[in-house]
């Protein structure tokens, strides 16, 4: 979700196998660099795998060009890694968020095989994803300041992955303003 | 069906990994060893397809060697286990291994971890994991009797509680077990729970 010159990027923290739960400490948010994150649901084993091709992409990048990815570059990489594995698509939907020129925020969301969807206001994505775009669309306000940031995608995130069985165990939020980092853990319906 | 599982105690981990080695109705034998010690503190249970687990196993543990072998010094538990997850990644979209993993390791400056991974190359470290139709058995009663910090005697305790819940409520149980153990003085064998004895096999 953006807000006032921030942006905050959430997900749940279960790791499940069909009806399984294997563990409620499965993080999905990665950092990039100190001004953009990725989140990637779906498939754990091609999240992982794909979050080390962009680490190892990112950080070439960074050698060539002496300096970090914008957010926009960055969600081209990622859209183009997808679209090459089209016929054997890797199963994961990103989310990525960022603060590009001027600290401005930048979000986007892709399906497998990436096709970008840019959005002003918020992007989803996951097996909660209808809930979630209803969530956020009845909680969300333009030019919210960080903190009431952290509360509205707190509450959005919890109340839609209540509603399905196959997310939730808790919640894992940053919050990214041009100066600092927040992490926080929520902690919600433990089934 | 064949269950594997496995926790982390105060100083140290266990595995525990069913024996019975399997071919549509008939059973080959009861006495298979599942779990590979890969070197002297790290141990690898693993289950899934016979050959893939047995030919998997053999390979990473080669591995493990040669880089020890060209570095000098040994794999931590984590990079072993990274390692493991990058083979199984690679392999996924040509030759998948079907061969279910949990690694088991004590590092000096770490202490003891153990990784679930799974066969399509999921990897995250955990303090109690299970595969098989075991697991639904084995996670429950470690989600109920588990604490961090067990001593060994309180973590075989639990182990025995899993295996004879296994026994008593899986209907194709398997009779025996292998227990194996990694901590500061290096990974072995801990014990066999045998409900059936093969005959022994002659020695040539």
């Amino acid at each position: 979700m953006v807000g006032k010159n921030c942006f905050a990027i959430a997900s749940d923290r279960r790791l499940g196998v069909q009806l399984q739960t294997i563990a409620t400490d499965f993080q999905k948010i990665y950092k990039i660099h100190e001004k953009l994150f990725i989140g990637l649901s779906g498939l754990a084993t091609d999240a992982q795998t794909l979050y080390q091709r962009l680490v190892f992409r990112h950080k070439l990048y960074e050698l060539r060009e002496e300096r970090d990815m914008k957010p926009e570059t960055f969600a081209s990489l990622v859209s183009a890694l997808l679209y090459e594995k089209r016929f054997g698509p890797y199963f994961c939907q990103p989310v990525i968020a960022g603060l590009g020129d001027e600290d401005k925020p930048f979000i986007c969301t892709m399906d497998s095989i990436g096709a970008k969807e840019l959005a002003k206001d918020f992007v989803v994505a996951g097996t909660a994803s209808e809930s979630l775009y209803g969530a956020c669309e009845s909680m969300f306000k333009p030019d919210m300041e960080p903190e009431e940031l952290f509360e509205t995608i707190s509450q959005a995130l919890l109340s839609s992955v209540d509603r399905d069985c196959l997310s939730g165990w808790g919640g894992h939020v940053y919050v990214v303003t041009p100066t600092e980092v927040t992490e926080r853990i929520l902690k919600g319906r433990m089934d | 069906m064949e269950s594997v599982f496995g926790l982390v105690g105060k100083d140290f981990a266990i595995v525990a990994a069913d024996s019975s080695a399997v071919h549509s109705i008939l059973v080959h034998k009861t006495n298979e060893d599942k779990i590979m010690i890969l070197d002297s503190h790290k141990l690898m249970g693993a289950s899934g397809e016979t050959g893939d687990r047995a030919q998997f196993t053999e390979y990473i543990q080669k591995n493990v060697a040669l880089y020890q072998f060209r570095n000098g010094i040994p794999l931590t538990t984590a990079a072993a286990a990274n390692f493991t997850r990058g083979e199984l990644a690679t392999a996924l979209r040509k030759n998948p291994y079907m061969v279910n993993i949990i690694m088991a390791g004590y590092d000096k400056d770490i202490g003891p971890s153990i990784y679930f991974i799974d066969y399509i190359a999921s990897l995250h470290k955990l303090d109690k994991a299970a595969f098989g139709y075991g697991s639904y058995f084995a996670l429950s009663m470690m989600d109920r009797h588990y604490r961090k910090d067990m001593i060994v005697e309180e973590a075989i305790d639990l182990v025995d509680k899993i295996i004879m819940e296994i026994r008593s409520r899986l209907v194709v149980a398997p009779p025996n077990f292998v227990i194996k153990i990694v901590d500061k003085d290096g990974a072995r064998e801990y014990a066999w729970r045998e409900s059936i004895k093969d005959a022994p096999v002659p020695g040539v």
